[in-house]
């Protein structure tokens, strides 16, 4: 019987051979996490169950990222909760502000996260190490103590949707650009409860920090994963990180697909959001002039070290805009740190951006970057609902870093090539 | 089974919940059910006083218990914050019927132990301030306003229990599960 990657690594975790979409499937996990917002509900949970021990100290992590560093009084005793615990259960992965960064990109970055894992997160972008070929989804924060606890999950098998991507993408079109198209295409529930399997000569050729990027916003099309099948990218990427074995799954030639899309993508234009739905796509190039107040660089989705690059190439030697006020996030300590050496930093600084330790917080809403109403923000960041990054007569326009970037310095959403 | 036909008993009507109900559109996201920005904290009294408020402000100051939140496709996508069903349930709504549930949402109103049903049919012939009468057993919604009764999938035994338990913890306990394994 065939099966697909999703397939494939759910009946790794099982004792069974084979799996079919719809089968209810009990499923071993084999790394669980939460952060400041959503952890105190599982250890909550976790206390009131009567457990004296986490499964394994070593398969769990604990990571203040939302409002760290602690935002207000409120935010200080959630993070308090998380640090106590994991003293109390000996938790090996838990993270202070100053090693911290933003969960997922931490935790591929430490090599926690493995192609041919089950992963489980409470927070709904844990889909992101689909980009290494792990079933990774969010859960809510009672499946976090309850897989803390036994190490098992349950899981509907979804049933795989295929993504071949053909052709040859533009100067300045990447993975977001890839993700935003085809959100556009299929909506923000046209992939509810499916696992998404991005592929294609495109796809072979994306580096890791694109995929990521894709996988991360796969929840943004209503999918339970987003998954790339590990390769060389792969390979190079998780040598020298891993924590543990892994394994490298792929979908077998006369696996089943609910259905298969097929684009050239070499015409792609760098696509924008606009509010207040991930799936209200258009190339930036058919835009109105439409000012803006504040540009976010960052996040999950878009914070890694090669997103900082390359906003750093549009924005060298460039002043952002008068009007404009710019926030550069890197998502992790050790992308801060890289970023200094390389110098991108110090671009950022002659561009007069704001340069932040990690944190979610603006994507959020949460803290360091909040928006008054009738403000309108860029963001590299992966929602546009109503009120996400502050007032609910605010406005979120989502995009790559080079769009980003582009638009802080004109003051007006813009493509990379306007500012040559 | 749709149009105006007689009803039918609900059980001991423990699973039977009439209210007047609130319509929302498609694709009501976690952060309109619950904004990121009253998050740092999870107290249910706390978030039901923001529950929906950037959908509807009028909202949490005038739903009363019992009422039962109606909504078109995908409703809960989002984030996976558990808060969103947390706050639905402590603003003293019975139920939610949509047309569809995200992913992660559907699966956590059911660990808070908030009952939910998708029913196109019933949605789509919804008038706001109508008084629904929903039974979990059967899965009959009824419209008590227009007469009419649609038919949503049955909520089956054990996931009734867990409802009851208050969700999957409550659940858990009750079957002490987990004694073994702590």
């Amino acid at each position: 019987m065939p099966m697909t990657l999703a397939e494939k690594i759910l009946a790794a975790h099982t004792d069974r051979g084979n799996v079919h979409p719809g089968e209810l499937l009990e499923v071993r996990v084999d790394f669980c996490f939460g952060n400041d917002i959503t952890a105190p509900i599982a250890i909550k949970a976790f206390r009131e169950s009567g457990a004296r021990k986490v499964f394994d100290p070593q398969r769990v992590a604990l990571i203040p990222d939302h409002f760290t560093p602690n935002k207000d009084i409120a935010s200080a005793m959630q993070v308090k909760i998380l640090r106590d615990f994991a003293r109390e259960f000996g938790i090996a992965h838990y993270f202070e502000v100053g090693r911290m960064g933003v969960e997922h990109a931490l935790l591929p970055e430490l090599g926690l996260v493995l192609p041919g894992d089950v992963v489980i997160g409470a927070d709904s972008h844990t889909c992101t190490y689909g980009a290494l070929g792990a079933f990774a989804t969010g859960v809510g924060s009672t499946d976090l103590a309850a897989a803390m606890i036994t190490g098992t999950t349950w899981f509907k098998v979804p049933a795989s949707m295929k993504f071949v991507y053909h052709g040859r993408l533009k100067p300045w079109v990447g993975g977001k650009d890839l993700i935003l198209y085809t959100i556009g295409q299929i909506g923000v529930d046209g992939a509810r409860y499916m696992a998404m399997e991005f592929t294609g000569p495109v796809i072979e050729n994306l580096p890791m920090s694109h995929r990521m990027t894709m996988a991360n916003m796969a929840i943004e099309a209503g999918a339970k994963v987003g998954l790339f099948a590990p390769d060389e990218i792969t390979r190079q990427y998780i040598e020298g990180r891993a924590q543990r074995p892994y394994t490298f799954y792929a979908s077998d030639a006369d696996a089943r697909y609910e259905t298969i899309h097929e684009w050239d993508v070499s015409t792609l234009d760098p696509m924008v959001a606009l509010p207040h739905l991930p799936e209200n796509v258009k190339p930036v190039t058919d835009l109105p002039e439409i000012p803006i107040d504040q540009v976010v660089i960052g996040s999950c989705t878009n914070g890694r070290l090669e997103d900082l690059r390359e906003a750093a190439a549009v924005l060298k030697g460039r002043k952002v805009h008068s009007s404009v006020r710019c926030l550069v996030i890197p998502a992790t300590q050790k992308i801060y740190r890289d970023a200094l050496d390389e110098g991108l930093l110090q671009i950022f600084l002659d561009a007069e951006a704001a340069v932040s330790t990690p944190t979610c917080g603006p994507c959020l809403g949460g803290h360091m970057g909040i928006l008054a109403a009738g403000e309108r923000a860029v963001a590299t960041t992966n929602r546009n609902f109503v009120g996400r990054m502050g007032h609910p007569e605010s406005e979120v326009y989502l995009s790559s870093p080079a769009v980003a970037a582009a638009s802080a310095v004109l003051g007006r959403i813009a493509h990379p090539d306007e500012v040559r | 089974m749709t149009g105006p036909t007689a009803r039918r008993p609900c059980g001991d009507g423990a699973n039977q919940f009439t209210g007047s109900i609130w319509i929302f559109g498609d694709d009501v996201d976690t952060d309109a059910i619950i904004p990121a920005r009253y998050l740092n904290t999870s107290d249910p009294q706390e978030l039901a006083k923001h529950c929906m408020e950037d959908a509807d402000p009028e909202f949490p100051g005038k739903v009363r218990p019992g009422d039962i939140l109606v909504a078109g496709k995908n409703f809960g996508c989002g984030s996976s914050r558990e808060h969103a069903p947390i706050a639905i349930k402590a603003a003293g709504v019975s139920c939610v019927i949509a047309v569809s549930f995200a992913r992660i949402f559907y699966r956590n109103a059911f660990n808070m132990g908030l009952p939910i049903l998708e029913c196109p049919e019933a949605v789509r012939e919804a008038g706001q301030g109508d008084t629904f009468s929903v039974c979990l057993e059967t899965g009959e919604i009824h419209n008590v306003t227009r007469g009419r009764s649609y038919q949503a999938a049955p909520v089956p035994p054990f996931m009734i229990e867990l409802l009851q338990s208050g969700g999957l913890m409550g659940y858990v306990k009750k079957r002490h599960l987990w004694e073994s394994r702590s």
